[in-house]
């Protein structure tokens, strides 16, 4: 299991400032979901994604790797949308969707994190005054961005350790301590946050 | 300086340290003794990640139970497991990520942080995934992350009690080399015996202080 994590490059895409590039990707979801409604609206949405992806120059494994699940969901519901409604909503409701997808992917894999980080502290920032602390929200996203790959980790230790016991790994074996060996790790990090003095 | 005043500590009702008493000014202290003698709880005292029920700890006179946050910018602190220790999801992310609030430009934190990495033998690695590290490089990233914010004290806690015999030979070689005060909880004896001093914990209490020959000659004592 694991996230998209930005790839290095310098492209045009990877060069836009952070906060302008979450605020053309707001712009750009409100776009697809209420203007690419017919099928020439939804071919332009599918070349203008196409055409970013590319100019991003993300190599081809990165972005296989990024985007096979949205590609097999599309699938399904472009599928089933083909049997009920016929082809034009089909081919429609298939690209929203996937355009929605690849290009908040897109977004991530052009942004280092802390950049994306900064980003929202700044664009955060006016809600101070309704009591949310921007860095600590920002914190928090990153710190689910990194438990994402360690869950992960703890999930295929404990797997084999159950195997080495010669107990079949199930959800119901596995789930409550997977749930508590992930609190042990949170609680051991809030304590490595405390002593780096991220709460002072 | 480091100064432990009649310092007890008590998790619920159980007393794990004892009437600790301590001035510590050398420059490199090792901690030596058994599991649960303390160890760990005395470290976590001095970086004011808790404080005494007892007595009190000051670092260059400030209070870690008052003056909590100033003690944490001096003192920097290494615990057993890297995989708790690292925030971001790459290598620089996670150096930087220490320097977030140091109000320095973007150009100087990306300096300090090729620096410290390079002094840590992790140049190069800026770009790849925390998670893709070995657990001896997660270690020395975890050590970058505290190196790059310049402590005046360093406390691990068993550092290389995870690694391998080569990475802990290459965090030990890195942790000798530092220009700082470095409090040292190991259960390396070859390791405690290089240092300016030694402190031999036994069910909370300070049973050996001194110059690490005889320190670590009574810890063997205690354990035959
Ligand atoms: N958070 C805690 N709550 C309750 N008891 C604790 C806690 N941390 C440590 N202890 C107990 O305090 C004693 C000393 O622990 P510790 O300082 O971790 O020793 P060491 O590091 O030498 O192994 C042990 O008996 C341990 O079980
Ligand atoms: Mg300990």
């Amino acid at each position: 299991m694991s996230l998209p994590l930005a790839v290095s490059g310098d492209s045009w895409l990877h060069r836009m400032p952070a906060g302008r590039k979450l605020l053309a990707l707001l712009v750009g979801e409100v776009i697809v979901a209420a203007a690419a409604r017919s099928v020439a609206a939804a071919t332009v949405a599918v070349v203008v994604a196409a055409a970013l992806w590319s100019l991003a120059r993300v190599p081809v494994r990165t972005a296989w790797r990024s985007l096979r699940l949205i590609l097999l969901v599309a699938t399904l519901v472009g599928a089933a949308q083909w049997w009920y409604a016929g082809g034009a909503p089909a081919f429609v409701v298939t690209s929203q969707l996937v355009v929605a997808v690849a290009i908040a992917v897109l977004v991530t894999l052009t942004t280092r994190t802390s950049d994306l980080l900064d980003a929202l502290d700044r664009g955060l920032k006016p809600l101070r005054h309704l009591g949310v602390d921007p860095a600590r929200v920002s914190l928090t996203l990153a710190l689910a961005v990194t438990s994402v790959p360690v869950v992960g980790g703890l999930l295929g230790e404990l797997r084999q350790a159950a195997r080495a016991r010669g107990i079949r790994p199930g959800p119901v074996v596995l789930g409550v301590p997977l749930v508590v060996r992930t609190l042990q790790h949170a609680d051991q990090l809030g304590e490595a946050l405390a002593a780096r003095g991220v709460d002072d | 300086m480091i100064r432990l005043d009649h310092v007890t500590h008590r998790y619920d009702d159980r007393v794990v340290l004892d009437d600790v008493d301590l001035e510590l000014s050398e420059r490199r202290i090792a901690v030596v003794g058994a599991n649960g003698s303390g160890k760990s709880t005395f470290a976590r005292l001095i970086n004011g990640l808790i404080v005494p029920s007892q007595g009190s700890v000051t670092v260059d006179g400030l209070d870690t139970a008052t003056q909590g946050a100033e003690v944490r910018r001096r003192v920097g602190f290494l615990f057993t497991n890297p995989e708790a220790q690292i925030i971001m999801p790459t290598v620089g992310e996670d150096v930087a990520f220490s320097l977030r609030r140091s109000g320095l430009p973007a150009d100087q934190v990306r300096t300090k942080v090729a620096e410290t990495l390079r002094a840590l033998d992790l140049a190069g690695l800026e770009d790849r995934p925390s998670t893709h590290l070995s657990g001896g490089q997660k270690q020395l990233l975890a050590l970058a992350s505290v190196l790059v914010l310049e402590p005046d004290v360093l406390v691990c806690d068993e550092p290389t009690t995870l690694l391998d015999l080569r990475h802990t030979r290459q965090v030990h070689g890195i942790l000798a080399a530092l220009a700082l005060q470095l409090v040292l909880v190991t259960h390396d004896l070859d390791l405690a015996a290089d240092s300016d001093r030694v402190l031999v914990f036994d069910e909370g209490r300070v049973v050996a202080d001194g110059a690490p020959g005889e320190a670590i000659a009574h810890y063997r004592g205690l354990v035959r």
